[in-house]
């Protein structure tokens, strides 16, 4: 194996990068890496393997963005942030973007200054419960003792669900994914309450997964979505446009098989061919090169692949694409046209 | 003739700011006064700055905002619909408790553990050692990390006490339970305890044997909650509501304090009576039965009046114990590894400290008679003490410091409720640290002050 | 008078002692079974130990070592019957894992360089800790040290680590010029005035010159090379990518295999994961070898492109600061007075808030003349990040995210002592001195620091710090730790000393005075050298200290050991593993931190024997 011994590969990590008056995209081409903010560990969102390289559902996000703007979808540095610091990172430009299964809400979009560029998954906060209590209803729980993942709005969707149906409870509030699994699995506490799609991650891995169940309730909506800084319009619109792309593809059945040879020439579809750069100059309008979809695209394939490849159903997370589908398949992922 | 001249007047010039030692010190106090000033100034300037330009002017106004999340620990009423500013007390009551408890186990292990690392026994000796090394050398975190394991891991769920052959059953004659949520023990209850959620008595409370029930702190007449308070008459008169007043004393507690303060009064009394005795004639009246008694009667005649009984835990229905008082698995956790951890390095002092008293001191309390268990604690620990005192404030104060590692196993201490789930609801990272910062500076400081009031108490006073 | 028979002329021959009282059993009723309450301790101890190990043994001894995921774990625990929780642990995790553990996600290829800067480590202290086994000629290489460590963990020209040095050497040229003509007071502040500006400017300045000039001069070979080496990753990535297929495939046959050998009752599980694990250990190689080349393919093109645009931006430079100052020129008197007052973001933020009355159109010239000197300033970095990178000559920049597992505890550690250790000094010296308003300042300092928990300091270095300093300083949040972590040590290293300054007998202020030494004279040649020797070991401990502290950073979502056991967990390879990583780690620190306790202890004796008359 011949080692690289090639020296001056890498950008001076700049002390003041943000200090540059130019906005995030010119930072972040001059950089020749995207800084993107996700989580320090979650089941086929983000997490990182033996040899360092990042893979997940939110981590596809990031190398789509770094492919579109840099043509490279390794050029991405993985910031990960707790639920403390990640808006502090992304306030204070340590990161460009976040895409860290975060709830768009009205008060991190006005209050904290953010932009959500829009919604990779639509969640809501669920309930898991091991069989043998016999329960089919959140409403049963009167008295139990509930796990619940902090640094989100967990508890205070919690909170509400409980005191609006008047019943009691135990709140045992919990740091990590993997400590709350644990607790929950040893009977500590009855219930573990976490988005649907934690849920589902969580209970895929655990030895015996029929023994628990999710119950139907769902007692919250959480849009998770990447978001950039507010105020920087021209990124926010990079952003925005490459998670449309990804969804625009799967409409248009766009794969990362076919996209090099759709991209070729321009074919009958004029919309396809305002997407993939041979009609028009929408990537000239946003400030990237005209071939940035199809890098994007190329990358891990569209919205559907990413889903299936990290999160579906032949995954062990194996979740349903339920609110997740596309429009036309009476779901929720929509995209704004390309025109 | 010799004339007396005035001697030279010295007139100040500039340079003897810098060459003169008289002026010297007080250049360099005025220069290191204006530098910190102007660093000060730098700092809070760039702040505004930094936070205008994200738009987030500091103000403690979300203080008083509701929390909106539940506390599963409190020593005070609260529930989600109270002020940040509560739940942060809330945090801070649980934090001087674990913090209390903490210091108290880790002292009592530790001296057990220095003594007995001196032990001629050598199986007991290693053991120690191989303890204070374990427990030295591994990150407290880890610890509280490890504890928390392995109660969830090796302790019955709740669950399986229920049913026709539990799993697990109940210790001390059925009355503790002791599970990997916690441990529930009975609960001693008063004549007015015995109401349901919603103060209505479950049995009507027998005859006049109905205990003191609550004082509410700043009732506030227009609460609903105080109206049975406010009333005159009606089963429920002068008695508060939950969630009426600022707090609530539970005046049952108070007699039994006053009643108790009272019996060790009486007891040293009677000690001090004896002691004059002794020392008169030569011969110790037997006092122990009276000195136990005017401690016991008073207090089971209290109990009695006050209408005293136990709740027992139990699981027949539900998901949880319920009845009787229960300690969650996290204070446990918590206790036990911070306990665990700062008793090792209390061992390590506890042993200098015994080490440092001379072996002429051991040996002359043998020349008097003294058995090595006497000679322990009447000769060589007293002295120890003096040694001992300096570290061990310090480690009362690490281990105060550790507790806010609480978050780790999810106990809602200040770190968990002020800087953690406030600070996460309201993005006010400026304001709630600081705070926090603020508050255990105030808990150190304060430790720091008692202690050291202390230390000077019980040292040598030199003639 | 020879009738003395009585008298014995010949001893008797000693007898053995009772059997009771020597040998093993001897030795156990002296040291285990003396007495009642001796005994009780006895048996309860051997008991804890029985009960322990019995418990850790069977869990220990798991033949899982070559498991590559925790369901093989179990189905190899299975196969033997051992069944539920306590079953055995599941080894293959740390097998997988344990490079992670140590190096977090610091490039593979150069894992030899944090390796060579701790041992250096060694060297370095070994002069200060063994002073009475090593040559004292050592130490010019520990004076250089503080500056090779951190050139060689996060690499970079080879220039900045000199430029840094020489900025020393300058500093105390000049305090030896200047003492000599003026005070030595006078000299102080003239070398740390000095010292701050050249570290302020003078180090970027110098370097950026030595940049552009090399960068210059090397750019079209080096865009050449670079050229070259992308064709050759390129066609290196395709043939790793066909080997990885046809290890994948080999892999899977195997344990293709395996579906029906349980079903035939065949060849156990465990030697079927044992037959794939050259297979998967070769796929693994594979894998990283075709990511590290991914990676360092991205690197070269992101360079090939801006050594491309390079010409380009140096054409445009002057029109567009041309630009920029017509532009800012051409602002109308009112809007430029303001902001010469108060700045342009101030102004900006002003118009919005308070609705000054500015004509639109000034607004928008206001504007135009903003994104001008942007571009300006972006330019000007692009083309100098660009000549940089061209002319490094040295080792590869490594950023410290990069930075984990253990070697960022040690990092962390290594860095905030060194550098607490003379902020350490300076604080306990102010806080002994007799200027109450130094006094006072280092004592509030020293107090402020020790009263609050080390978490709530790593909350402001993780939220607060970027807002504390000037709008637009950026670092990243593994150097905002170590300055906080600086901090925090620094307050418990002035304790350090002023217990070693207390410690020494007065006589020794008294005698520097009476040799006519003044205040630093004294410190440096008397007081100090022997303060810092008694407090050795109170650095050692403070060390240990702050190192298992380092674990807190996982709090902040930093990957140190227990950060990464995060991580680890959220492969669903590896969810649901908890103990053994816990185990590995608390192992590590026991390891590190008890060989560093065992070491203070010795110096404390040595040191003991040294003061004994």
């Amino acid at each position: 194996m011949k080692k690289t011994v090639f020296l001056g590969a890498l950008t001076v990590a700049g002390l003041a990068a943000g200090a540059a008056a130019a906005g995030t995209l010119d930072d972040v081409k001059a950089r020749g890496k995207l800084n993107c903010g996700v989580s320090t560990g979650l089941v086929g969102f983000a997490a990182a393997d033996a040899n360092g390289e990042w893979d997940g559902f939110d981590v596809a996000v990031c190398r789509a963005v770094a492919a579109a703007v840099l043509g490279d979808p390794k050029a991405v540095e993985f910031v990960p942030t707790t639920g403390k610091t990640r808006f502090t990172a992304l306030a204070s430009g340590e990161v460009d973007m976040l895409a860290r299964n975060t709830t768009w809400t009205f008060s991190r979009d006005v209050d904290l200054k953010f932009t959500f560029v829009g919604v990779n998954y639509y969640d809501g906060q669920g309930f898991m419960v091991p069989k043998e209590l016999g329960v089919s209803s959140a409403k049963e729980l009167d008295g139990s003792t509930v796990c619940i993942q902090t640094g989100t709005t967990t508890e205070l969707n919690l909170a509400d669900f409980f005191r609006a149906n008047n019943i009691s409870y135990e709140p045992v509030p919990i740091e990590t994914n993997a400590e709350a699994q644990q607790q929950y699995l040893a009977g500590a506490c009855d219930v573990y309450t976490t988005d649907a799609s934690g849920l589902a991650a969580t209970r895929a891995t655990f030895e015996t997964p029929g023994d628990h169940v999710v119950l139907p309730e769902i007692i919250s909506k959480e849009p998770l979505g990447p978001l950039v800084r507010h105020g920087d319009d021209e990124w926010g619109d990079v952003v925005r446009w490459t998670l449309n792309a990804l969804v625009t593809a799967e409409e248009l059945g766009i794969t990362s098989a076919n996209v090099k040879e759709m991209a070729s020439a321009a074919g009958n579809n004029p919309e396809i061919n305002r997407l993939l750069g041979t009609e028009g100059n929408l990537g000239e309008m946003l400030g990237l090169s005209a071939d940035w979809s199809v890098n994007a695209i190329a990358t891990n394939g569209n919205y559907g692949e990413i889903f299936e490849k990290n999160i579906g159903e032949n995954t062990p997370i194996g979740l349903s694409r339920g609110l997740n589908a596309q429009w036309t398949n009476g779901g929720l992922i929509y995209s704004p046209p390309f025109r | 003739m010799v004339t007396l001249s005035d001697p030279p007047r010295e007139s100040f010039r500039l340079s003897q700011l810098i060459y003169d030692t008289r002026y010297r010190s007080m250049t360099i106090q005025v220069v290191a006064l204006i530098g910190f000033l102007i660093l000060l100034g730098w700092l809070f300037s760039n702040t505004m700055q930094n936070l205008t330009e994200l738009g987030k002017e500091p103000s403690f106004r979300f203080l008083s905002d509701p929390a909106g999340y539940d506390i599963n620990q409190r020593l005070i009423d609260y529930n989600n619909q109270d002020t940040h500013l509560r739940a942060a007390f809330i945090g801070l009551l649980n934090t001087l408790l674990v913090a209390f408890l903490g210091c108290i186990t880790a002292t009592v292990l530790g001296v057990i553990i220095g003594v007995l690392r001196l032990s001629k026994n050598w199986l007991v000796a290693r053991l120690m050692t191989i303890y204070v090394e374990m427990f030295r050398n591994v990150p407290v975190l880890l610890w509280i990390v490890f504890v928390m394991a392995i109660l969830i891991e090796s302790l019955p769920a709740p669950r399986a006490f229920k049913g026709e052959n539990p799993s697990a059953t109940m210790k001390v004659f059925d009355t503790v339970a002791v599970t990997n949520r916690g441990i529930y023990v009975p609960e001693v209850q008063f004549g007015r305890d015995a109401k349901d959620d919603k103060g209505e008595y479950l049995d009507e409370p027998t005859g006049w044997r109905t205990g003191l029930g609550d004082f509410p702190v700043g009732a506030d007449p227009d609460n609903p909650s105080c109206e049975s308070y406010f009333a005159s008459e009606g089963p429920m008169a002068g008695e508060p509501g939950p969630g009426c007043g600022r707090f609530q004393i539970s005046l049952d507690l108070m007699a039994i304090i006053l009643v108790l303060m009272a019996g060790f009064y009486v007891s040293h009394r009677i000690k001090t009576r004896a002691d004059h005795i002794q020392e008169a004639t030569g011969e110790r009246p037997t006092t122990w039965y009276l000195r136990l008694g005017v401690i016991v009667i008073p207090l089971a005649i209290l109990f009695w009046a006050m209408g005293t009984y136990l709740t027992y835990p139990s699981i027949e229905r539900g998901f949880n114990f319920q009845g009787g008082t229960h300690m969650r698995n996290s204070l446990i956790a918590l206790w036990l590894a911070l306990s665990l951890y700062t008793a090792a390095f209390i061992a390590e002092i506890v042993r200098a400290g015994i080490m440092a008293i001379s072996h002429g001191q051991t040996e002359a309390a043998a020349a008097l008679g003294l058995r090595p268990k006497r000679i322990m604690s009447l000769v060589i620990l007293p002295q120890a003490l003096r040694v001992i005192i300096p570290p061990l404030i310090s480690n009362y104060l690490n281990l105060t410091k550790n507790s806010s590692l609480a978050i780790a196993v999810g106990y809602m201490d200040i770190t968990g409720t002020l800087m953690g789930i406030t600070l996460n609801q309201t993005g006010r990272e400026l304001e709630t640290v600081l705070l926090g910062m603020l508050i255990y500076l105030t808990i150190s400081l304060s430790i720091s002050a008692v202690m050291n009031w202390y230390n000077n108490s019980v040292k040598l006073v030199e003639r | 008078m020879s009738d003395v028979s009585y008298v014995r002329t010949e001893m008797v021959p000693e007898q053995e002692p009772p059997a009771s009282t020597t040998g093993i059993i001897g030795w156990m009723r002296e040291n285990l079974f003396s007495g009642w309450f001796n005994t009780v301790l006895t048996v309860l101890s051997a008991l804890l130990i029985f009960f322990v190990l019995s418990v850790a043994l069977p869990w220990l001894f798991s033949p899982t070592w070559q498991a590559a995921s925790l369901n093989e774990c179990r189905a190899i625990l299975h196969e033997l019957g051992r069944d539920g929780h306590f079953a055995g642990a599941c080894w293959g995790v740390i097998r997988d894992r344990w490079v992670q553990l140590f190096f977090g996600f610091y490039p593979a290829d150069l894992y030899w360089r944090p390796i060579l800067a701790f041992l250096l480590l060694g060297m370095a202290l070994a002069p200060v800790l063994f002073s009475d086994k090593v040559s004292p000629k050592l130490l010019w290489f520990s004076a250089i040290y503080p500056v090779l460590f951190p050139w060689m963990l996060w690499g970079g020209a080879v220039w900045t680590p000199l430029l840094v040095l020489a900025g020393f050497v300058l500093a105390y040229l000049v305090y030896s010029y200047v003492e000599r003509s003026a005070s030595s007071l006078v000299g102080l502040i003239a070398a740390v005035v000095f010292a701050a500006v050249w570290f302020a400017w003078g180090v970027g300045a110098v370097s950026g010159l030595i940049n552009s000039s090399i960068g210059a001069a090397r750019i079209d070979g080096q865009l050449e090379q670079t050229a070259a080496e992308i064709d050759r990753l390129q066609s290196e990535i395709a043939r790793l990518e066909g080997e990885i297929e046809t290890a994948e495939a080999a892999v899977n046959a195997v344990m293709e295999g395996e579906a029906s050998a349980e079903e035939s009752g065949g060849r156990a599980y465990r030697d079927l994961i044992a037959e794939a694990r050259p297979l998967r250990d070769k796929l693994d190689a594979l894998r990283s070898e075709i990511g590290l080349a991914a990676t360092t393919l991205s690197d070269l093109q992101s360079y090939e492109r801006q050594m491309e645009q390079l010409p380009a931006l140096i054409e445009k430079l002057p029109g567009l600061r041309d630009a920029a100052d017509a532009a800012r020129a051409a602002l109308p008197d009112t809007v430029s007075k303001v902001v010469s007052e108060n700045g342009f973001k101030a102004l900006t933020k002003r118009i919005v808030d308070e609705n000054l009355d500015i004509p639109s159109e000034d607004v928008d010239a206001l504007e135009e003349v903003l994104r001008l000197e942007g571009e300006v300033l972006f330019t000007e970095q692009t083309v100098e990040s660009t000549y940089a990178n061209a002319a490094l000559i040295g080792l590869r920049p490594v950023e410290s995210r990069n930075f984990g597992g253990m070697m960022l505890s040690l990092t962390i550690g290594v860095v905030a002592i060194a550098i607490s250790l003379p902020l350490g000094i300076l604080l306990a010296l102010g806080r002994q001195s007799n200027l109450p308003l130094l006094k006072a300042l280092c004592v509030g300092f020293i107090e402020f620091i020790r009263g609050v928990p080390l978490i709530t300091l790593l909350f402001v270095a993780s939220t607060l710090l970027n807002i504390f300093l000037p709008p637009g300083t950026n670092f990243d949040i593994i150097l905002r730790v170590i300055i906080m972590a600086t901090l925090f040590a620094s307050a418990y290293m002035a304790e350090v000393v002023r217990g070693g300054l207390a410690a020494l007998p007065k006589g020794q202020y008294e005698g520097a005075d009476s040799l006519g030494l003044n205040y630093w004279q004294a410190q440096r040649l008397i007081i100090m050298p022997q303060a810092l020797k008694i407090s050795i070991p109170g650095i050692v401990s403070t060390f240990i200290g702050l190192f298992k502290d380092t674990t807190l950073v996982s709090i902040i979502g930093l990957l140190d050991p227990l950060g990464l056991s995060n991580n680890i967990r959220a492969d669903a390879a590896w969810n649901g593993v908890v103990w053994e990583i816990y185990g590995f780690i608390a192992l590590m620190f026991f390891v590190f931190c008890f060989s560093m306790s065992r070491y203070s202890m010795y110096l404390e004796r040595k040191l003991h024997t040294g003061h004994s008359r």
